[in-house]
């Protein structure tokens, strides 16, 4: 009998190697609960030994950095400094012709030389931009943004946001072009950035806010530079992407026609990477203006600096004003962007020489435009700034809308953000800070092994360690239970939102103008809504993550069903299916990798907008960046910003691993 | 057999003893045979991949020489060899006499600007230009003047007949017009020597036939030297003066067509030749008897070179053999019904 059961949990052990080892590990860390804090205490506390005084090194660093560090012939601190005064003249130049006229002098004293340009030029202008980026559908809708803008009174401030984002996003994407096509060409450099961007894009962005505003001090160039430095790593990206995707055959022409170096590059892989290229320039675009409201933390005016003071006054009105202006202006900039990506020059006979005028019809009749308005603004000023009396406001409109919405569903909507506080949000928060640590660094490493190997095991249980050792542990977990139960949520929803979406057309369609819109939304934006509803805390918390990141939820459960091989569910028609069998034995199983990438967006998304909520009152790692941030404490910053990137890139490794094993056995991918 | 300073006079190209094994220490492990041929056994259990192995060729000026193979065989790796695309393990490849591994970046940029042209399989036309300025973009790489190239363009596009489609995109095109821009593309800079790496496997099957009945008429124009590479036996047979057989790697044998059929060197060559209707390759030297005295009564008179297929309506409808003559009218030989029976019906002779 007894020998009958031992060979039982043999095979069992030989069949299911890892659940034996994980039931250890549920069995081990339960002991360890159960003992309690006064029994072994180290399991609970991370030990003062252990611990890394980081954040005060990093602070001494920058201490040093900015007050001796030496280059030879200037020190560090002017670098810095003429850099941003580099950076500061065309700001101010754009500035000036856009929103406040160009200065001469400084502060207080500064005379205006010339007013800003009309805003009725520039509308008419962008109208013109949108004509000839596409047609006239698009025109009249960017006008009509625009018009927006100054309809709702928010034209000077879109104006100054609008030259921060003129000189940004050129710089933006030459930096991506030029660092994407260094880590093309030498393969060191590859290696060195990709982890680099990695941690960029997971990073959350206050934190390196921090030392930006320490190297460069308060203002809109301190900003701007903010909001380089986070719109530019998916240039780089796209373009490592774009230049390996060009076709072989195309390089081999290349070197038989007997191209140089840079003739290869500029003459053969630019043009064919351009289309791709041009995602990446609206990628930095959508990035900037996402980046408007939180580099106003730093000194950037504009429409930012509006929604954060509305926010911070809990003055709703004007902060879903200012906040839909952003939006308005995020969609104008994204469909003409778009609209210019998919362009396509018609080609000249270059035997004809036609006249210049008829040649650039749309570079002449804008410069008519701007010196006729211009010159007629001189005598009319209502042309010149729009009148404040023509001017509609909606801000009361939304303030008696969130009264209505408390004064009479109060009680509805206190019971429900009650009961999911009561019955998810705080047990799952107290199990979570109720687990030992070591044994939580164990699990990730276990799961690394399992689905990665030893490397990955390896790079999981450091990076873990690495939120124990510098004393965040418990933010952490916080981190990962509010991030955790946000992506749960959202994820159901989302996947259940693609799959209706795949197998209806109609639904199908809409969602995806829905989600488009979303995606064009900046993060901050989510925030209102649901501050006007649950107000501060924990739950306001959640919602705003899971409406920020359901978007690649539904997204890429929708397109994996669709790439399903139209033979395979033939297949399944013939051997007699039912619409659901279909659905759940060959679309969703085929759909999984898919489902899963989509799953990992979400997850990056969720912890990016995790953070924003900080502002919302939680008490999770984000709230200690945003606290350092309030400090201008760098060094704590920054050691709590990449406890949340190493959460990103443990969350993101174990999914790819996961999606790769699974791909590998459905077939869907090359084994090497 | 030493090969190394033996070879015709008017090889245009020539490829000797040229090895691309690929995995790390490649060189290291070649060199460590000194000059002696590895088994392919040796080459993998060295951890490695023997693209191309020890092959030798000569690519006479003016002819088509077709590198045939199916996929895997190595043809396309030989051809990048042949055009330097990319470096050999081992061995040397002469064009024109020079030694190609020799050469510096800055000399091959020269030899690939005014010598060589190339039509790829999938086209490689870029996208953003129009058919116009993709057939002389190899003249704008060099830096020759818009007028000037416009107008050596505006000559071959005519050449190849595509008139009237010059500011058309690539994508505008089917796929038979775009090969066409890339054959036009290919001989902008008047190549002496021309390569083509599957050009029509990526056509229909009617388009192919018609773009095989346009290549031979522009070769018969230009009169070029040119490799090109196929993984369809018949269409090596349609197009090749000679033909190179490729199997793992290695060249299993070089002919004409005619020769492979008769004389396959190996089972793999054999296998090959086995379907090819063999009236329409072999030619009447083949098979013609010797003369003979009991035989003096013909129906017709044939040139030797003549395809076995053109003789055999005239042999239906006479009981007498045909005789064999070469080009001077000497008499060679006769065919009779027997022997071409034997042709069509076993390929045994």
């Amino acid at each position: 009998m007894h020998a009958e059961h031992s060979t039982r949990t043999d095979v069992l052990l030989k069949k299911h190697p890892y659940a034996f080892i994980w039931t250890l590990l549920a069995m081990l860390t339960a002991v360890l609960m159960f003992l309690g804090k006064s029994e072994v205490r180290w399991a609970f506390k991370v030990p003062r030994e252990l611990r890394l005084n980081l954040k005060s090194y990093i602070s001494d660093f920058m201490d040093w950095l900015v007050n001796s560090a030496d280059l030879g012939i200037f020190t560090f601190y002017e670098l810095t400094r003429g850099i941003s005064w580099m950076l500061e003249k065309p700001l101010d130049f754009t500035t000036g012709i856009l929103a406040t006229g160009l200065m001469s002098g400084e502060g207080s004293n500064a005379v205006q030389l010339t007013p800003p340009l009309s805003w009725l030029a520039v509308i008419l202008v962008l109208v013109c931009l949108g004509r000839y980026a596409r047609d006239w559908k698009l025109a009249i809708f960017v006008g009509c943004c625009f018009a927006y803008l100054a309809l709702f009174g928010q034209w000077q401030s879109a104006m100054v946001t609008l030259s921060s984002i003129l000189i940004a996003v050129p710089l933006g994407v030459f930096g991506g072009l030029v660092l994407g096509i260094m880590a093309h060409r030498w393969r060191l450099f590859e290696k060195f950035i990709t982890p680099v961007l990695d941690l960029m894009q997971t990073v959350p962005v206050f934190a390196y806010l921090l030392p930006i505003l320490f190297l460069f001090g308060f203002g809109p160039v301190a900003a701007m530079i903010a909001t380089i430095i986070y719109a530019m790593p998916p240039m780089v990206r796209v373009t490592m992407l774009a230049l390996r995707q060009v076709p072989d055959q195309l390089r081999d022409l290349g070197n038989m026609v007997g191209c140089t170096d840079y003739q290869m590059l500029r003459r053969i892989l630019i043009p064919t990477a351009m289309p791709s290229l041009m995602v990446g320039v609206n990628q930095v675009i959508m990035l900037s203006l996402n980046m408007v409201i939180i580099a106003s933390m730093i000194g950037a005016g504009g429409l930012g600096y509006d929604v954060l003071t509305a926010l911070r006054r809990l003055d709703i009105g004007a902060g879903v004003e200012s906040g839909l202006a952003i939006v308005v202006l995020a969609i104008a900039l994204d469909r003409l962007s778009q609209a210019l990506a998919k362009k396509r020059t018609k080609i000249r006979d270059s035997s004809d020489s036609q006249h210049f005028f008829v040649r650039y019809p749309y570079t002449c009749l804008c410069s008519l435009i701007l010196v006729l308005i211009t010159l007629i603004a001189l005598v009319v000023p209502a042309l010149q700034v729009y009148p404040e009396s023509w001017s509609l406001t909606t801000g009361s409109f939304w303030d008696d809308l969130v009264k209505y919405i408390n004064i009479n569903y109060f009680d509805e909507l206190e019971a429900f953000k009650v009961f999911v506080l009561l019955n998810i949000l705080v047990p799952l928060k107290r199990f979570l800070l109720a687990l030992p640590w070591p044994m939580v660094i164990v699990a990730v490493a276990l799961a690394g092994y399992q689905l990665g190997g030893a490397r990955l095991a390896l790079l999981t249980a450091v990076l873990s360690l690495f939120c124990a050792v510098v004393g965040l542990w418990d933010k952490s977990m916080i981190t990962v239970y509010l991030c955790g139960i946000s992506v749960l949520f959202a994820a159901a929803l989302g996947i259940v939102l693609g799959i209706i979406a795949a197998e209806n057309l109609r639904f199908g369609k809409m969602i995806e103008v829905v989600i488009d819109t979303l995606q064009t939304l900046p993060s901050f934006v989510y925030l209102m809504p649901v501050v006007m509803l649950f107000r501060v805390g924990d739950f306001a918390a959640m919602i705003a993550v899971i409406a920020y990141s359901i978007v690649p939820a539904i997204r890429y459960t929708l397109h994996g069903i669709r790439q399903v091989n139209p033979q395979l569910i033939e297949a399944g028609l013939v051997s007699g299916c039912t619409d659901w069998q279909i659905l759940t034995k060959i679309k969703l199983k085929l759909a999984l990798p898919q489902v899963m990438l989509g799953i990992n967006q979400t997850v990056m998304l969720a912890l990016s907008m995790l953070v924003i909520t900080a502002l919302v009152g939680t008490r999770d790692l984000g709230q200690e960046v945003y606290i350092a941030l309030t400090k201008a404490d760098t060094g704590k910053g920054i050691v709590a910003g990449l406890c949340v990137a190493f959460i990103a890139i443990i969350t993101d490794r174990l999914i790819t691993a996961a999606v790769d094993k699974s791909k590998k056995r459905l077939g869907l991918k090359q084994v090497n | 057999m030493d090969i190394t300073h033996h070879h015709s006079n008017n090889a245009k190209l020539v490829c000797q003893g040229v090895w691309k094994l690929f995995g790390d220490n490649a060189g290291v492990f070649l060199g460590s045979y000194k000059g002696k041929k590895p088994r392919l056994k040796d080459v993998l259990d060295a951890g490695l991949i023997g693209a191309v192995q020890d092959c030798n060729l000569e690519v006479n000026d003016g002819e088509i020489f077709v590198i045939m193979g199916l996929s895997g065989s190595g043809k396309s790796t030989l051809l990048r060899l042949l055009s330097r695309l990319i470096d050999p393990t081992a061995g040397h490849i002469y064009f024109n006499g020079e030694d190609l591994a020799a050469l510096s970046n800055k000399q091959m940029i020269e030899i690939r600007r005014h010598s060589m042209g190339m039509v790829f399989q999938q086209f490689a036309l870029l996208p953003h230009l129009s058919v116009l300025e993709n057939v002389a973009f190899p003249l704008d790489v060099q830096g020759v003047s818009r007028a000037e190239r416009e107008k050596r363009a505006q000559e071959v596009i005519e050449l190849v007949g595509l008139k009237g489609r010059e500011f058309y995109y690539p994508a505008e095109l089917s796929g038979g017009q775009q090969q066409r821009v890339g054959i036009a593309r290919s001989l902008a800079v008047e190549p002496d020597l021309w390569f083509l790496d599957e050009p029509f496997s990526a056509l229909d099957p009617l388009i192919r036939r018609e773009m095989q009945d346009e290549f031979l008429r522009l070769q018969k124009l230009l009169n070029k030297t040119i490799v090109f590479v196929t993984h369809d036996f018949d269409e090596a047979i349609r197009l090749g003066d000679r033909i190179a057989i490729m199997k793992d790697g290695s060249i299993d044998q070089i002919g004409a067509a005619e020769e492979l059929i008769i004389n396959p060197s190996t089972d793999y060559v054999k296998e090959f030749t086995k379907n090819i209707p063999r009236e329409k390759v072999l030619t009447l030297s083949a098979i013609m008897k010797p003369p003979a005295l009991d035989v003096n009564r013909f129906c017709a008179q044939f040139p030797a070179n003549t395809k076995i297929s053109e003789v055999s309506q005239v042999l239906y409808q006479s009981d007498q053999p045909v005789e064999v003559v070469n080009e001077k009218g000497d008499k060679l030989g006769y065919v009779d019904r027997e022997s071409v029976i034997k042709v069509l019906m076993s390929g045994d002779f």
